[in-house]
């Protein structure tokens, strides 16, 4: 059992979209941080991150989502997140939201400096440099935007990625572009957030691959639900899934695996 | 300028349906970001400039006034005049009142946003002054009536052939026999026209990039050379420029210049940098008679101690918009204001109310590209973020919307209710999306179905199938 290893302390935030959309991404979490020798634990006390509330000018409701957050997860040696987007909300926007509240500042910040973007965890900060997984095929992969600009998720799922069996990474044109999501965006502004998105479905079947892959759940949703209206075959899976090997036994996202 | 940014998201609809735009806005690509990535890439300090560029202009606004008196006693002792406007009112009617002294009738103009901010082309002709744009772009919007799409790209949404129509409207003693297919014949004819006009003006109205308290100077940027001519040929030459644009001295202007080139177009400089102090003095073979200085704030000065004084750093070089996927998507005349994109979303709202404009700090996905390309490292999503918030505290919002979060932010709230509610929920949407694995429409997410499926949901939350798998102790 998890509890009788000495790695790690690991606390793990699915983040919400996971926990409801997408559990398997989560599974997928804690089977890497696992093989990594970490100790995975997933406090009840987590819900959100707060970000829609934040993104949304609604700052008191952010704060409170940070408060309840920071509570769950302290004592763990690090908080691990499937997501660019929730985990730079934790890493960057927590300590700027609760600057001025004197009770939190500093819990804030010291949960911070703790928390993680799952694929930069493992190869940043446990020095993972290759996964036990096959999935053949060509895949692409577009980088979320959170995760790329304020967190630096760049080189870490493709140093990953080129370990795994039978994959092949094809580039993606325009890969660092916004895909549309932008959370509530997609749904405020829909005629927008389509144009952005069918882009991005153009430069993926422009590759070529049969698998595009990313590491933010949101994005995922918007790009399969576009692709799927397309009639693409192209399937849509977190990056998580492929490198944990997890996505052998569960359907692509919007896929009934029929 | 008439502010249509209430209407953004028919404005938006309209230009994502107009497919002469979208083909304008496609043909560009990635143009201008491919320019500036080459040029960053050719300068090694590239980012420690910017954090210069940064801390010179913090500086400048934490002593603005310091700095704008030096200026005007500096512009003053050489023999020039300095006119401190509050409000866009107030510099129309300055500049209308110094063509009037002038005895003025044609009106040349270089190209400034802040002549499209207080529309000072309408004003003056409405007195009866024949104002001209010199600037290649800024000539045809004058001459198509519409206001510029791009603050350094004015005419960007324009194509050729529709240059040569507003020539053949507007030149009527151009003969019907003359090609204007290329883009050299397009611009032989706008020198011919323009040359003409540069002799007859008797007022120049220039912009300013940067204003130098140190030597009292006005420094513009141009790749015409249409901003000299302007500027040096008629009697009278007058600088409108905003009082953010000061530096203290010339090399700090230098740090600035070479970041804006660069952002803008991917030039290591543009092709002309003017500088110009005061008037002509003896001995000097040209320049003005007269050197005003128009100095606006417009709304500027109210920015300062708020948490949108950040936004005043801004050179106006237009790297957030060429990034921008919405401005991408939409082009500059969506968002129905003087500032589009990101630095628009920021602006418009300070200088024409967030009761105006509140759609455009909204229009964004909040990817981050305006503010990793800024060369003033302007926290551009944190400040549309910042306005949200006032809309949020005001009330601005969609009810629909506000209800929607604050019940959704109740639930979150409460983990072990949200937790409870949740797994019921999914199981329920779960089955009903499982033989497809997606949901071609749902109620309550017309937004989203409308151009896309909705994946469909595993079945169970990642709490509920953790609970289980963990014999019911949670981890």
């Amino acid at each position: 059992m998890a509890e009788t290893r000495t790695g790690p302390r690991v606390g793990l935030f699915v983040t919400c979209l996971v926990d409801l959309f997408r559990p398997t991404v989560g599974f997928s979490a804690v089977k890497l941080l696992e093989d990594a020798g970490c100790t995975v634990a997933v406090p009840s006390g987590q819900t959100c991150c707060g970000q829609p509330a934040f993104n949304s000018g609604d700052r008191a409701d952010a704060a409170a989502l940070a408060r309840q957050t920071i509570a769950a997860f302290e004592g763990f040696d690090h908080v691990v997140v499937p997501s660019g987007s929730c985990a730079g909300m934790i890493r960057v926007h927590y300590p700027e939201l609760l600057a001025d509240d004197p009770a939190w500042a500093h819990r804030a910040q010291h949960l911070a400096a703790r928390t993680h973007e799952l694929v930069s965890f493992l190869v940043d900060v446990l020095g993972v440099t290759d996964v036990a997984a096959r999935y053949p095929g060509a895949v692409t992969y577009h980088d979320s935007c959170s995760g790329l600009r304020e967190l630096g998720v760049k080189a870490q799922p493709r140093a990953l990625l080129a370990s795994v069996d039978g994959l092949e990474l094809r580039e993606l044109p325009g890969a660092e572009v916004c895909c549309g999501f932008g959370g509530t965006f997609c749904v405020k502004y829909p005629e927008i957030s389509n144009r952005m998105v069918e882009d991005k479905a153009a430069d993926i079947a422009a590759t070529g691959a049969g698998t595009v892959l990313a590491g933010d759940l949101g994005c995922l949703l918007n790009i399969a639900g576009k692709l799927a209206r397309q009639g693409s075959p192209v399937k849509v899976r977190h990056v998580a899934e492929v490198l944990s090997g997890l996505a052998a036994d569960t359907p692509a996202i919007g896929d009934t695996g029929r | 300028m008439h502010s249509t940014a209430h209407s953004f998201p028919e404005n938006s609809r309209r230009a994502l349906e107009n497919e002469r735009l979208q083909y304008m806005l496609r043909k560009s690509g990635t143009g201008f970001q491919d320019k500036r990535r080459r040029a960053v890439e050719r300068l090694p300090e590239f980012e420690e400039l910017r954090d210069q560029g940064k801390a010179i202009k913090n500086h400048v606004l934490e002593t603005l006034d310091v700095y704008l008196e030096m200026f005007e006693a500096k512009v003053t002792e050489q023999g020039g005049r300095v006119h401190w406007c509050r409000t866009a009112a107030e510099a129309r009617d300055t500049i209308a009142e110094i063509c009037r002294k002038a005895g003025a009738k044609t009106v040349t103009k270089g190209k400034s946003m802040i002549a499209e901010e207080i529309a000072i082309n309408d004003h003056l002709e409405a007195a009866g002054f024949i104002p001209i744009e010199t600037d290649l772009g800024e000539y045809i919007i004058q001459l198509r009536k519409e206001p510029p799409s791009h603050i350094i790209a004015p005419a960007f949404h324009v194509s050729k052939e529709e240059v040569a129509d507003a020539f053949r409207a507007a030149h009527t003693e151009l003969p019907k026999d003359r090609p204007l297919g290329e883009p050299r014949e397009l611009i032989t004819e706008a020198r011919l026209m323009l040359r003409r006009r540069f002799q007859e003006a008797d007022v120049g109205i220039t912009g300013a990039n940067l204003l130098i308290a140190e030597t009292g100077s006005t420094v513009i940027v141009t790749n015409e050379g249409n901003g000299d001519l302007t500027q040096t040929l008629p009697k009278v030459h007058v600088v409108l420029a905003s009082i953010e644009k000061i530096v203290p001295n010339l090399e700090d202007a230098a740090t600035v210049l070479r970041l804006l080139a660069r952002s803008a177009t991917g030039q290591e400089f543009s092709s002309y940098t003017t500088f110009s102090t005061g008037p002509r003095r003896p001995g000097d073979v040209d320049g003005p008679e007269e050197f005003h200085v128009v100095l606006l704030d417009n709304g500027r000065s109210a920015l300062l101690g708020t948490e949108f004084q950040e936004v005043l750093r801004c050179i106006r070089c237009g790297a957030c918009m060429n990034h921008c996927p919405v401005y991408g998507a939409v082009g500059g005349h969506a968002y129905g204001w003087v500032y589009p994109g990101p630095i628009g979303s920021v602006l418009d709202p300070a200088l024409i109310g967030i009761e105006e404009a509140g759609h455009l700090p909204n229009a964004s996905t909040f990817c981050g590209r305006c503010e990793a390309v800024c060369p003033m490292r302007i926290p551009l999503p944190k400040m549309m973020r910042h306005w949200r918030e006032k809309e949020f505290e005001r009330k601005l919002q969609p009810p629909a919307m506000r209800r929607g979060l604050g019940v959704w932010a109740w639930f979150a709230r409460r983990p072990a209710l949200y937790h409870a509610a949740a797994k019921m929920a999914i199981r329920a949407l779960g089955r009903l999306g499982a033989s497809k694995g997606r949901f071609a429409s749902l109620p309550l997410a017309q937004g989203w179905t409308r151009f896309r499926d909705m994946p469909a949901p595993e079945g169970r939350t990642f709490q509920d199938l953790w609970a289980e798998r963990r014999g019911g102790r949670r981890g």
